[in-house]
């Protein structure tokens, strides 16, 4: 569609008023569907995309300017159906039900088109204005699946736009469509089901009062027959007869077929789905014999036996990238670094050289930092992620996590917990069961995030030797077996086995991965760099005004005695709270010096890396934390973990006392 | 030959196939605690019966008929074990003599009633499936919510959980048995009654089963794959 003449954004309703309304536009669907590629490809804002359903957790918005209308885009995370069961699903469902998005944005799967219009066809009957984007058409035609898009749009009743996101095919004709769509917002055919069904919502809807609670009244009755929670709750207040008469007619309806009246109606939402995908998609099947290569490497990441080594592998390979190639690599940079200005955090001087010595040290600190370990850490995440292949870590070592309550998904907040503990919090969303949520969220504030892995290597690595900063390591990981252990017979709760999608393998798209590389190492930029600058001078400061040495005496009985530490490391430890990469500065400046092993022993710098690794998660961690499961809870981890870190440093530092 | 014999031979043949792919006579004596001899002339009264295939030195397999019969047996014989351990709290050693003398006398009514009272258990106290039973329904939350008597009508198809299908082999799922959250978790993913399944693979270890229904593929928790029930394509068939 080129040129004016068929222009779809002339006819606004009624000319470009005084004020400009913002038009809200939402993308649901499915997880692992390329909402979120669509979202970076409208709106030019970085969202995280990856290859595992659940990467989005939280909604995103982003701003659309298009043919002079000013839209607002907001990204859900995935979801399956409206009745939905984990957190990130209600999340959307909340927001297309109570909210009302002038376009809802329906992105469904070309190659998995079934499962996906079940949600379209749920969707539906919330009767909101919606387009259909299907995406991933590259991916379908690579299947042999041809999609007749206008056969489809007439079975909808909706606009159809085929996408190939990734590659930014059908993005602007997607753009034309949401601005169309906002003047004409068309509304989806909604399918009737069965009659004995169908005679039942007709009779809840002449009990409800028009308009119930902002919704449409056929929705609301359809929610009623389910049995859903939210609606009942709601009726209740409104119409408390309708309840009684909803529950009447699903028994009746359970009575008839057996099965409870939800599954009865998505029972059938499928079978319509069934009924319009076989008009509307045709499959070549060039060779039912030629195996996929999903399934080709399937079946060695998921073999009984070399599956397993694919995976230590792994995990081998990426600790020792992390202690010996990047430590090697840290020491050349730090090198040359010192080359231009020496490294050398002065604490006497004018004020101009305390800022110039803080700004520089911070600075080399946050670059040997980041350059060998963040990057390389983060670029293997993200192939992980976006090959697909952190979907079978999952399924290979669910068994495995059963020993503490878990599933096979929580090593997806496990593994991202390596790089940083607060997206890593987040990403428990994805677990269904709060029990398992909650344990999920407190295993990961005792995984070893990047920050805590520097200052084992600062400390430890560095100046003791490199098997006791991995001995470090095992120790944490033992940790994190018994405590999981015992916090899943403790806490109250269920555990509930794993249901997951298992994607396609990609070829890992090279921009999709550089991008996602540096946004997160630049999100870790911003705050680790000026944290540095500003931490410096606060040091320097309170050093200046005499106030560390009463934070320090107030600490001693801990750190002196039980730790058997030096003095001043009892300030170290509060400036770790903000951040734990801070620890290694702090520690730098106030004895004025980077070679550690001059002001401690080797027990005494491992003690002091055993009580940073698990001592109170920083800061940021405890707020997200709080967030999620409130501050109860999340005072609860903070102070369960001192008290761990206290006691593990001191039973350390009698042993250790008699080996080394 | 008395039903309670009868249904012990069944027994014994169905565990001895399961493992051996056929009964030999020695086999089942050794089984029974009975001499070769006395085998040999149940296994001709069972053959006449029609409840299984008698080869002379070659030994048994199970009919249709016997295989129903037999399966039937077993899922009482193990709703009393978990019956006798979980409520009555008798010792993990005796639950199997006790309910082996149970298992004959228990009615459809009281297999019932006791599936209903223990909330449908998917497995024994030693770990072994209970399989599901014939009733005509779609899931153990509509047995359980049902206030009046058992229904009369039966299913006709052999059903089978999940795990036990093949990778590779096609199925068409009868029947999910489970808390209504995760019934209907499987139902919104698309597991919905008589839909075609395949089961891709089974991980290691009793891990999760992964299964493509849809043009998707899922992996779903052993012990929740357990209580989605199949009828295999092949059987259908044939």
């Amino acid at each position: 569609m080129k040129g004016c003449d068929t222009c779809s954004g002339c006819h606004l309703p009624s000319g470009p008023g005084p004020i400009m309304r913002e038009y809200v536009v939402a993308l649901a669907g499915n997880a692992n569907v390329g909402k979120s590629a669509i979202f970076n490809q409208l709106t030019g804002v970085e969202q995280d995309i990856g290859n595992w359903p659940g990467k989005t957790v939280e909604r995103a918005e982003g701003l659309l300017l298009h043919r002079g209308q000013r839209i607002r885009v907001i990204d859900l995370p995935g979801i399956y159906s409206i009745s939905a069961l984990s957190t990130e699903e209600q999340i959307s469902r909340e927001f297309i039900a109570h909210d009302h998005p002038d376009v809802v944005v329906n992105v469904v799967d070309a190659s998995a088109l079934e499962r996906n219009l079940f949600f379209t066809l749920q969707l539906a009957e919330l009767e909101s204005p919606m387009i259909l984007a299907v995406n991933q058409m590259d991916l379908a035609a690579q299947k042999g699946i041809s999609i007749d898009l206008r056969k489809l749009s007439n079975l909808l009743g909706v606009p159809v736009v085929a996408t190939t996101a990734i590659q930014g095919k059908g993005i602007s004709e997607l753009t034309d469509a949401i601005v169309s769509a906002v003047s004409t917002r068309p509304r989806p055919h909604t399918i009737s089901y069965g009659k004995e069904v169908e005679d039942r919502i007709r009779e809840i809807m002449h009990l409800l009062p028009s308009r119930a609670g902002g919704y449409p009244p056929r929705w609301t009755a359809i929610k009623l027959l389910e049995g859903d929670s939210d609606a009942l709750w709601e009726a209740r207040g409104q119409v408390p007869d309708v309840v009684a008469a909803a529950r009447a007619a699903a028994a009746e309806l359970e009575k008839i077929h057996g099965e409870p009246a939800r599954a009865i109606l998505s029972a059938e939402r499928y079978h319509a789905a069934e009924r319009m995908v076989a008009e509307f998609v045709t499959i070549r099947v060039p060779g039912e014999q030629g195996i996929t290569l999903t399934e080709r490497i399937d079946r060695l990441a998921l073999h009984p036996f070399l599956g397993y080594v694919l995976l230590i592998l792994t995990i081998g390979g990426l600790l020792v990238w992390t202690f010996i190639i990047g430590a090697w690599i840290s020491e050349i940079l730090l090198g040359y670094l010192s080359m231009i200005a020496p490294v050398e955090p002065l604490m006497t001087g004018s004020i101009s050289a305390i800022i110039f010595n803080g700004a520089w040290t911070g600075l080399v600190a946050a670059l040997t930092l980041i350059i060998p370990y963040v990057i390389p850490f983060y670029l293997f995440l993200a192939l992980i992620e976006d090959s697909g292949f952190l979907t079978r870590f999952s399924l290979m070592l669910d068994r495995g996590m059963h020993k503490m309550g878990l599933h096979g998904k929580a090593i997806i907040p496990l593994v991202l917990g390596f790089g940083c503990t607060v997206p890593a919090c987040l990403s428990c969303r994805i677990i269904e069961s709060s029990k398992q949520k909650f344990l999920a969220a407190f295993l990961v504030t005792l995984v070893p995030c990047s920050a805590r892995t520097i200052v084992i290597l600062g400390v430890v690595a560095a100046f003791v030797n490199i098997w006791w900063a991995l001995a470090l390591y095992a120790l944490d990981f033992i940790l994190i077996v018994i405590l999981g252990r015992i916090a899943y017979r403790v806490l109250p709760g269920e555990s509930v086995g794993m249901i997951m999608e298992m994607p396609d393998y990609h070829v890992p798209h090279v921009p999709t991965v550089v991008t996602q590389t540096w946004q997160r190492t630049k999100s870790l930029l911003w705050i680790v760099l000026p944290s540095y600058l500003i931490g410096s001078i606060v040091i320097t400061a309170m050093y200046a005004a005499g106030l560390l040495a009463p934070v320090n005496a107030a600490l001693a009985p801990v750190t002196v005695l039980l730790l058997g530490l030096p003095l001043m490391t009892g300030v170290v430890f509060i400036f770790g709270i903000i951040r734990k990469e801070m620890i290694l500065l702090a520690l730098a400046a106030i004895f004025g010096t980077t070679v550690f092993s001059t002001i401690m022993t080797p027990v005494q710098l491992i003690v002091f890396a055993i009580v940073t690794m698990l001592y109170v998660p920083c800061i940021s961690t405890i707020f997200a934390l709080a967030q999620e499961f409130g501050w109860r809870r999340a005072l609860a981890i903070t102070l369960l973990e001192t008290v761990l870190a206290i006691f593990c440093g001191a039973v350390a530092f009698r042993m250790l006392s008699l080996v080394l | 030959m008395a039903s309670e014999q009868l249904e012990e031979y069944l027994e014994s043949i169905l565990d001895i196939e399961e493992k051996e792919g056929i009964a030999k006579t020695s086999a089942i004596a050794k089984c029974m605690k009975v001499s070769p001899a006395s085998v040999t002339e149940a296994l001709q009264t069972l053959a006449d019966k029609g409840f299984i295939h008698y080869e002379p030195y070659k030994g048994a397999t199970l009919t249709d008929q016997g295989w129903e019969m037999a399966r039937k047996v077993k899922r009482r014989h193990r709703l009393l074990e978990v019956f006798l351990h979980d409520v009555l709290h008798i010792s993990q050693n005796n639950i199997h003599d006790e309910a082996c003398k149970m298992e004959h006398t228990l009615s459809d009514e009281t297999e019932c009633a006791l599936c209903k009272m223990l909330k449908a258990p998917a497995r024994c106290p030693h770990g072994s499936l209970i399989e599901a039973c014939d009733r005509d329904v779609g899931s153990c939350s509509a047995c359980l919510a049902e206030p009046g008597s058992a229904r009369v009508c039966t299913r006709d198809e052999p059903l089978m959980p999940v795990t036990s299908l093949k990778p590779g082999q096609k199925a068409t799922i009868a029947f999910i048995r489970g808390d209504t959250g995760v019934v209907q978790r499987l139902t919104d993913l698309g597991l919905t009654i008589r839909t075609e399944i395949q089961l891709v693979r089974k991980a290691p270890l009793l891990g999760p089963v992964e299964i493509a229904v849809r043009k998707t593929k899922l992996a779903i928790d052993h012990t929740i794959a357990d209580h989605i029930f199949v009828t295999s394509c092949m059987e259908k068939a044939g």
